[in-house]
């Protein structure tokens, strides 16, 4: 029907590279597919990963603007979607108080455009120009208040009472992000796709090192990605993100070092881990011999 | 074994969409069937979703496929690895690169495997110079895996694992083994742990060719780099088992004998190993979700009493007219808790789970103390104290707690007993109770009226059961002489009853 704004999921790959964002086959698979079918994406996964990159990265990408709803607990649809401006109908009220304009004409004119104060949501559905849509951490509204987005997201319009229906202009692209704290409901899943961002494998790390910290060497890059997933693998409060490894990274060039032995992944590992008792853990697994431990170690065998 | 050639066939490779359309359709209908089976929620629309977002992707692409149906019909993380099992069964045996008959290997000495594995068949032409010995003997097998995993070559490990596969596994069609079977076979004779030796002991020559020695934390990495290899190569044969299997025993019944219970509806009594890791893993998030929902609950439950200053400043809003009343919010409520463990035997798994999830979430209490028995009781709370990392305070409850009496078999009414001569006193009315066992007694006396006695002083008292319900009160379970004297006796199998459970206690 309408013209799509992209070719194929490797042009999407592609177009997210050049704006230094390095996707997985499923990503922009993904971005491709909600593109095609119209529908918003819902991203999830752990804290770091990128999943808000995403979105701005899309936008940049397409050269569209960024719409941002940051959620929080307690939003409601004055400040997600529309509101009136009373104090301005205060005004229109009071200015025209003694003179011969009948109520009618008043009523009519104060639930007007001019009285409307636009909210993030409104304004991605009345934007001329591409937008990008993106509404942050919807896991943190309670469930009642998802019910405000679901209109939105499955027919791309907004109903309001005095003004009517104001449909998009153009079908935005949408992302939602969540940090997974509470289950969505299933309305809501049920309007999207869903893209889970886990941590990337060692050599999409070791790529986004490699894009991301300015003149690191190869080598380097390597054993960062090698170390971080290590990490990983040992049962820690908090897993090292993404962020976490390029600002580790980064730290590592500025300490001028090019190679990571025992000693320095000790003493930086407080940038990679957040807990003192991950950072002790991370400590011991780095200056054990992995071999005699393991005969002492219970367990099976 | 011989591959049906029907099925193998690219779907979408020759271009005749229309004609491979339906069978398509219908193929993605038992599949989304199996999924339901499997217990994933796939509602119509999402049914529908799926149909048109694979209308939009190249169908011999076979990982878009994939992520087009997982984006559009799988809601929830922890679903993936069903869904994953039930796409290998169903579109194992598609694509190009996933049929059984593959003629086409990538590299050179994939070729050679290869033709190895056609034997004297349909492809017995072409490569000169490896005439004389194309059977690989075991050991050269052997020598080309470890030379592979050494270079990371997955080309190569792909070839290598199918080519085990065919050889060790040793399967026939119709013989009524499990894959696990065929595995096991395949593993024995690959002999994965002493491969991880060589090569540990490989990398280790090399470093000390260059004069140097490995330092734990290179060699800790190495390690840790070749065992992600050797998990690949696992992966790789069971993919390869799973598809001969169907191949032989066709998809029903295959994704019917996969089928595996999502990571919530694992029974805690029988979970394997493997099942336990995804338990832990799932438990975590669940942790978080738990106390989001509890802290909300109490803050949006009841209101407190009116917020002058803050209503009047809200009436500025109206005029001065205090149109939108502001209340404070009430002081939390925080309940006490006590958890009285059996640890015995079978049930362990179950009390460690509720350990960890309590204390997960002991932040929405206002004190948590743990007691755990055999057939002696011991209060285990200090173990938690000041400890960061549940899973080891649970490990040393389970290695350190002085819980055995006589026999180290479970005997709930003398465990109940000194409970209530030592610590009974201390439970009070914002004390709640919580009791998990599954009150089998080996016939010792019940001594129930100690369960009745801590019901009169604390706020509630309920009991978690592990056992289904049809087991309840039948050999020497004695669960409802217990439970006539609590406030609710609950199964509790599995994580979503135990979440549930959870929500009951604010």
């Amino acid at each position: 029907m309408t013209d799509y704004r992209f070719e194929s999921v490797d042009a999407v790959r592609e177009g997210l590279r050049k704006v230094d964002y390095l996707s997985d086959e499923g990503i922009a698979g993904i971005v491709y597919l909600a593109d095609r079918l119209q529908k918003p994406i819902l991203v999830e996964g752990p804290a770091g990963t990128g999943k808000t990159q995403l979105a701005k990265s899309v936008a940049e990408m397409i050269g569209a603007r960024l719409i941002r709803l940051q959620c929080y607990e307690g939003l409601d649809e004055a400040k997600a979607l529309y509101e009136w401006n009373y104090k301005k109908q205060l005004l229109r009220i009071q200015a025209t108080g003694g003179e011969g304009d009948s109520w009618d004409d008043v009523e009519d004119d104060l639930f007007s455009e001019d009285f409307l104060l636009e909210r993030p949501l409104l304004e991605a559905i009345r934007a001329e120009d591409p937008v990008v849509l993106l509404i942050d951490e919807v896991d943190r509204v309670e469930v009642e208040t998802e019910a405000l987005l679901l209109e939105i997201l499955s027919d791309y319009q907004v109903s309001i009472p005095e003004l009517g229906t104001i449909e998009a202009k153009q079908i935005p692209l949408v992302f939602l992000t969540s940090n997974n704290t509470r289950e969505l409901s299933e309305a809501l899943k049920r309007r999207c796709l869903f893209l889970h961002i886990d941590y990337p494998d060692m050599e999409r790390e070791k790529e986004i090192v490699l894009t991301k910290v300015p003149d690191i060497t190869d080598n380097l890059a390597d054993q960062v990605a090698r170390i971080v997933r290590s990490l990983r693998q040992l049962e820690l409060k908090k897993s090292p993100s993404v962020s976490e490894t390029l600002d580790w990274a980064n730290t590592l060039m500025l300490l001028g070092i090019e190679q990571i032995d025992a000693e320095t992944a000790s003493s930086t590992a407080n940038i990679l881990l957040k807990y003192q008792t991950d950072i002790a853990k991370a400590v011991r697994e780095f200056a054990a011999d992995k071999q005699g431990m393991k005969q002492f170690a219970p367990g099976p065998k | 074994m011989t591959a049906p050639t029907s099925t193998s066939t690219d779907p979408g490779g020759s271009g005749d969409g229309e004609a491979t359309g339906a069978p398509i359709l219908d193929l993605l209908n038992g599949f989304i069937a199996e999924l339901r089976e499997a217990g994933l929620p796939v509602s119509l629309t999402e049914n529908l979703d799926a149909m048109e977002a694979i209308s939009h992707i190249p169908l011999e692409d076979r990982n878009a496929f994939k992520y087009a149906l997982a984006a559009t019909l799988v809601k929830n993380n922890a679903h993936w690895r069903s869904f994953e099992t039930v796409f290998e069964v169903y579109f194992s045996l598609r694509g190009s690169k996933y049929g059984i008959d593959d003629d086409s290997l990538e590299s050179d000495l994939a070729d050679l495997l290869d033709e190895e594995q056609q034997g004297a068949g349909d492809k017995g032409e072409g490569q000169s110079g490896q005439g004389g010995g194309n059977a690989l003997t075991p050991e050269e097998l052997q020598q080309l895996l470890y030379q592979a995993m050494m270079k990371g070559d997955d080309a190569l490990m792909r070839a290598i694992a199918r080519q085990s596969v065919k050889r060790f596994a040793g399967m026939e069609p119709g013989r009524p083994v499990g894959g696990t079977y065929y595995l096991y076979r395949t593993l024995r004779n690959l002999d994965l742990d002493s491969l991880l030796e060589k090569m540990m002991e490989q990398s280790r020559e090399k470093a000390a060719e260059k004069g140097e020695d490995l330092s734990p934390l290179e060699e800790r990495l190495e390690q840790d780099e070749f065992e992600h290899r050797i998990d690949a190569l696992k992966k790789e044969i069971e993919a390869e088992i799973r598809r001969r299997l169907v191949a032989d025993r066709g998809i029903e019944a295959m994704a019917k004998t996969l089928r595996k219970p999502l990571p919530e509806d694992v029974d805690f009594m029988h979970a394997s190993r493997e099942e336990m890791v995804g338990l832990r893993k799932a438990l975590v998030p669940l942790t978080r979700r738990l106390a989001v929902r509890l802290a909300r609950k109490r803050r949006h439950n009841r209101k407190g009493p009116l917020d002058f200053r803050r209503t009047v400043r809200a009436s500025l809003s109206y005029g001065g007219v205090p149109a939108e009343p502001k209340f404070r919010h009430p002081k939390p409520h925080k309940p006490e808790i006590f958890v009285i463990a059996d640890i015995s035997g079978s049930v362990a798994a179950f009390a460690r789970f509720t350990l960890m999830l309590v204390y997960a979430i002991s932040g929405q209490f206002s004190k948590v103390r743990s007691f755990v028995f055999i057939d002696g009781i011991d209060e285990v709370t200090s173990y938690f104290e000041g400890v960061e990392d549940v899973t080891e305070a649970v490990h040393r409850v389970n290695t350190e707690a002085d819980v055995v009496w006589v026999d180290g078999h479970s005997d709930y009414g003398h465990a109940f007993e000194v409970f209530h001569e030592k610590w009974g006193k201390e439970i009070g009315p914002k004390t709640t109770v919580i009791i998990l066992g599954d009150a089998r007694n080996n016939y010792h006396a019940s001594q129930s009226w100690v369960v009745k006695e801590m019901r009169k002083k604390a706020r509630h008292v309920y009991w978690l059961n592990p056992e289904p319900k049809s087991y309840w009160d039948t050999g020497d379970s004695i669960v409802s002489d217990y439970g006539a004297h609590t406030d609710g006796v609950y199964e509790c199998r599995n994580l979503r009853q135990l979440e549930k459970f959870v929500e009951i206690l604010n």
